[in-house]
């Protein structure tokens, strides 16, 4: 059993003497993004929401961001990712990046062409 | 000299004995699960995803739909869902104190934890199911047209939501609900909206103040990324194509908009639901093996720490859902 805990976060910025510390430490940066990802949902800054990057909306992006940067810090610190070889690591954590990733491109490729065809083509929806 | 060295052991890697990845069997293959399960969510968030990108100018906006707080009356977008998200990092904060109490051998110490993780996890499945019930009894009523879509009623002077019972005519009629014993037995009619359409038809009518708004999302001008509202002739001509009441959400139906909405808010969720419900269910066997000191006497306390990584996926989990079902 892994008894030598990575104590270390963000890339070393941040050494906590205890693995219960550290466990403290995450949840407080994990309640941090949390509330900034309501108060964005809430407030919906039109600065965000107006702007678009890659087709997408800028505060998506941001949420989507947040939401990676909360699963990076759950899976390390949490299950313990950081302790494990990093052969276990990139075996559990590529694979399934990799197939997410190529089922969203094709479905929502697909979605999108969908979404043309009921706008531009000859397709009655709204009666 | 520094590539030849290699003991006896570790020669023989693959030929059992050892641990390639330094992990026990029960805890590979829990990762293994956990992958496997983070796929099947993935195909369930790419759906919704689909067919949010196919309907994209027309489906519901998470804000208006999610705006209840319990024993508190108003417009509240957001704020459980965020209190129901941190109950569960919460409680898994106290799931990996007990891991770690565990690696210590505090047997005293994982109890608590592990009763701290168990009320967490029964708090979130209790806040499911009551916004479940909410979202199945509905908020305002709207009307079904022909093809499917949902014309929701607002205030024309102050622009709020209007339900029907704010301004729908009741129409006497003796029409009454079929009740199986009163006629065929096994024939029963189910539910009956509050009110039929002809009386939400007359009431439109006779209100001025009342216009439709439609699924449709303004996707340029001031009024960007909000539904389209109606002038009152407009809504007179739209609701012609009015063919059903529709008060609150099911499979079939669904008042909020995109029925597809409703379907994939029971099947995400409820799976979730279902994986916390188990994961408290998991954390209870362990809770009273360590009570009867089962870990103790065996040892260690790797048991904890699977179930433990059973439940941080079900959190890591609800952190997508929440991202992409509320936020996005």
């Amino acid at each position: 059993m892994a008894q030598a805990h990575n104590l270390a976060i963000f890339r070393g910025l941040i050494k906590f003497k205890s693995n219960t510390q550290k466990i403290w430490g995450v949840l407080i940066f994990l309640t941090i993004i949390t509330a900034i990802e309501v108060a964005l949902g809430i407030i919906k800054p039109q600065a965000l929401t107006h702007t678009y990057f890659l087709g997408m909306k800028v505060l998506n992006w941001i949420f989507i961001i947040l939401t990676l940067v909360k699963a990076y810090y759950i899976t390390w610190d949490f299950m313990h990712m950081r302790d494990e070889k990093s052969s276990l690591r990139r075996s559990v954590v590529w694979t399934p990046i990799f197939l997410v990733f190529y089922l969203l491109l094709i479905l929502l490729l697909e979605a999108d062409y969908i979404y043309e065809v009921f706008k531009n083509g000859f397709v009655t929806w709204n009666f | 000299m520094n590539s030849t060295v290699t003991t006896g052991t570790n020669e023989k890697v693959w030929e059992g004995g050892n641990q390639p990845l330094n992990a026990s069997y029960g805890k590979l293959m829990m990762w293994f699960f956990l992958v496997s399960d983070a796929l099947t969510f993935s195909g369930f968030l790419a759906a919704y995803g689909f067919s949010r990108f196919k309907f994209i100018e027309t489906w519901p906006i998470a804000d208006e739909v999610f705006t209840h707080v319990p024993f508190f009356h108003g417009n509240f977008p957001m704020y459980y869902v965020a209190f129901m998200t941190f109950i569960l990092i919460m409680s898994s904060v106290t799931m990996v104190l007990a891991v770690d109490a565990g690696h210590k051998m505090k047997k005293n110490a994982v109890i608590w934890y592990l009763l701290l993780t168990i009320i967490g996890g029964a708090i979130f499945v209790g806040s499911q199911a009551w916004e479940w019930a909410t979202f199945i009894n509905g908020d305002h009523g709207a009307v079904e047209t022909r093809g499917g879509r949902i014309l929701q009623f607002v205030k024309a002077d102050t622009g709020e939501r209007a339900s029907l019972s704010d301004f729908a005519k009741t129409i006497p009629t003796s029409r009454t609900q079929h009740e199986n014993k009163n006629g065929i037995w096994f024939f029963d009619e189910g539910y009956q909206p509050s009110y039929n359409l002809e009386e939400v038809v007359a009431g439109l009518k006779a209100n001025p103040n009342i216009v439709i708004r439609t699924e449709s999302i303004h996707q340029e001008g001031e009024h960007m990324g909000h539904k389209t509202v109606l002038n009152r002739e407009e809504s007179l001509n739209k609701i012609k194509e009015g063919r059903l009441v529709v008060e609150g959400a099911n499979l079939i139906h669904n008042e909020y908009g995109s029925r597809l909405f409703a379907d994939f808010f029971f099947f995400i969720t409820g799976f979730h639901g279902f994986h916390v419900f188990s994961g408290v269910i998991f954390n209870l066997i362990i809770f009273f093996n360590v009570i009867l000191g089962t870990y103790e006497r065996r040892g260690h306390y790797e048991m904890v720490e699977k179930v433990g990584l059973y439940w941080h996926f079900v959190d890591l989990v609800w952190v997508f859902v929440f991202t992409f079902f509320y936020l996005v």
